[in-house]
């Protein structure tokens, strides 16, 4: 399961990154959205994959039998897709008031600050 | 229980949402802004003076022990630069009264201002990675939404620099963190300098230093990732502009700081040098794009870059002196570029204009904002006795004691470049006559950022501009002092013990004794439950 994992991950980066360095601003933030769901996987895949075993301790023990998922990364997972979220909101937001202002998809016309 | 270590990222979280509830309400929203700003900085007060008198100050949330719970601790460096926060944001507070038009106010200035503030406390604070990551998106989602608050073209244009870039630098930390947890198994930073040591990959440990150090280094505005900050700084309202230049990129400075000293402190090898030559590119690279500019904010903005070189030559160098100096400038350059920006929004209130070629006439009209200015201005280059004198002749000793003899002698050169620009805009605003074109009566013009008529409340303006001013003016009197307190986080960084011994609760070395026997942990977790990793 890792290596495929591990593939999955690597073309996810590579698609994102693909997609930030056009020059469409929508790509763009099609590339932050892919960018940040691939860290997402990675740090799911690097705390270890265990299947079917919930990390729940048994009534009157005082600690889970056996080989358990860690839940730690699932919790930092869940907290960093709601963070993606709501900045990704942000950005589709920035991007549609940017085109009203700017009135063009092209990151190239926008040198205003530049000069 | 320490009250002291949580109260700096609550207070604005609480003065945040106090003033969402009266969104409609400009005068309570107002008062909200100076009374909760004067609460933090009350605040971080009690915390600088706890801290200097034990050292560290620690706090488990939810009283869950070290490393499974999340831990804040205070240690001298987080106290300083609280501290630097506490007087920040109430300048800002009450900079903002004059100068936030009733537009920005409406779409939620206050709120925003009390939420970034938070953010900046909470990545000071924490002492759990992840945690840090969280309250660096907590600070970034206030600074995107203060960076647009008006919805100019320029702004828009900046902001989307702004916003790919740091969020690109979140997605790498993100992704550093997990390829951390991955290879030591825990997310508390006292914990992984334990573990990290004794960690099996040493490949692994140097590609997770460059990532970190590019992430920070995004977020620092180091070269070569610093393009979107003279891209973005100068388009916001004055106010936003000098709070982003005081506090944000110092936070990146400051993770910087404190991985470096804490989590990598053994493998840096190569990676010395690469930040070492990359401080000294950002010095000579910023002060140059500075002397090409003729806008006020703009060469303000390619100054904090080439500043930033040298907080983070102070560290590369690393000896207790060296960090010691680069924090010392970390502290004077919040006070100074701060100010710097303040003034410029006056100058901006007066004259109408950013650019120095439309200005002229300040020095016989305002005299004492000419003061301000020029303490401000030659403190930056580095000249005796204001503050910048002292940072700069810290860093300069230890690179000379560290025999970097090349380097050191850049960062005086660039200080003489420094300078050559505070002297350009002293020449063009403050001296020179205004020019007949732009011949505007002086206070006739008091409109806010967004072009709305809003009352001539200079004095306003005037109180943090002043009192910054007198700040710079006393960090370089009363030197000594303070180069105690930067000794003392000089020591501190270079000798994490105490920073581990603090949030464990046993002292470092038997820690590390136990780590190689693989016995740690071992009654964690018939409590916790948490596998060994």
């Amino acid at each position: 399961m890792e290596p495929l994992m591990a593939l999955a991950i690597g073309i996810l980066y590579a698609t994102a990154i693909f997609m930030m360095l056009r020059r469409s601003i929508v790509k763009l933030v099609i590339g932050l959205l892919l960018l940040s769901n691939a860290a997402n996987l990675l740090i799911f895949t690097t705390a270890g994959m265990t299947r079917g075993a919930p990390p729940l301790i048994p009534e009157g023990m005082l600690q889970p039998v056996g080989d358990v998922a860690d839940p730690l990364p699932q919790a930092v997972v869940l907290t960093a897709i709601v963070i993606a979220f709501g900045v990704l909101a942000f950005a589709v937001v920035l991007i549609r008031r940017a085109y009203e202002v700017v009135k063009a998809d092209d990151l190239d016309k926008m040198k205003d600050t530049d000069t | 229980m320490r009250p002291e270590v949580a109260l700096p990222v609550l207070l604005p979280l609480l003065s945040g949402a106090v003033s969402l509830l009266f969104w409609r309400s400009r005068p309570m929203q107002r008062f909200v802004a100076v009374a909760g700003n004067i609460a933090l900085l009350v605040a971080s007060l009690w915390l600088f003076v706890a801290t200097l008198s034990e050292g560290y100050i620690t706090m488990q949330m939810g009283s869950w022990p070290a490393p499974f719970g999340i831990t804040l601790i205070a240690d001298m460096l987080s106290a300083v630069m609280i501290l630097m926060t506490g007087i920040i944001g109430l300048a800002m507070g009450i900079y903002s009264l004059a100068t936030t038009g009733r537009g920005h106010e409406k779409f939620g200035y206050y709120p925003l201002m009390h939420l970034l503030l938070a953010g900046v406390a909470g990545a000071f604070l924490t002492g759990d990675i992840f945690n840090l990551y969280v309250w660096f998106e907590v600070m970034l989602v206030a600074s995107f939404a203060l960076l647009i608050l008006g919805g100019e073209r320029a702004q828009m244009e900046g902001a989307i620099k702004y916003v790919t870039l740091n969020l690109l630098a979140s997605v790498i930390f993100l992704t550093a963190v997990g390829l951390l947890y991955g290879t030591v198994g825990t997310l508390n930073m006292a914990d992984i300098a334990l573990r990290i040591e004794v960690a099996e990959h040493d490949g692994m440990v140097e590609v997770l230093a460059v990532m970190f150090m590019v992430a920070f280094g995004i977020k620092a505005a180091a070269f070569p990732l610093f393009f979107w900050l003279p891209a973005s700084y100068h388009t916001p309202p004055v106010a936003v502009s000098a709070l982003f230049a005081g506090l944000l990129t110092k936070v990146g400075v400051y993770a910087l700081f404190r991985v470096f000293t804490l989590i990598f402190d053994q493998s840096m090898g190569y990676l010395q040098d690469i930040m070492l030559w990359g401080a000294v590119l950002t010095m000579v690279t910023g002060v140059l794009g500075a002397a090409a500019q003729y806008e006020f904010r703009r060469i303000l903005s390619f100054h904090i870059v080439s500043q930033i070189g040298y907080m983070i030559l102070g560290l590369a160098l690393y000896t207790p002196l060296a960090i010691a100096g680069g924090v010392f400038a970390i502290m004077h350059n919040i006070v100074v570029k701060t100010n710097l920006f303040l003034i410029s929004g006056i100058t901006h209130r007066l004259q109408g204009t950013y650019q120095l070629k439309k200005m002229g006439g300040l020095y016989k009209e305002r005299p004492w904002l000419a003061v301000a200015f020029f303490i401000s201005a030659f403190s930056l280059a580095g000249v005796p006795p204001l503050s910048g004198f002292f940072a700069k002749f810290v860093i300069v000793r230890a690179g000379i004691e560290a025999e970097a003899y090349v380097v050191t002698g850049i960062a005086l050169a660039v200080g003489l470049m420094t300078l050559y620009s505070m002297v350009k805009i002293w020449n063009e605003v403050f001296w020179k006559a205004l020019p007949e074109e732009n011949h505007v009566p002086v206070s006739s013009t008091p409109g806010g950022d967004d072009g709305r008529l809003i009352k001539p409340s200079l004095w306003m303006m005037y109180l943090p501009v002043a009192v910054l001013a007198l700040f710079s003016l006393l960090i370089g009197i009363f030197a000594e002092p303070i180069m105690f307190v930067m000794n003392m986080i000089g020591d501190q960084l270079f000798e994490p013990d105490g920073y581990i011994e603090a949030v464990l609760g046993v002292s470092a070395s038997a820690e590390e004794a136990l780590l190689e026997t693989g016995e740690l942990h071992v009654e964690a977790d018939t409590i916790g439950g948490e596998e060994t990793p």
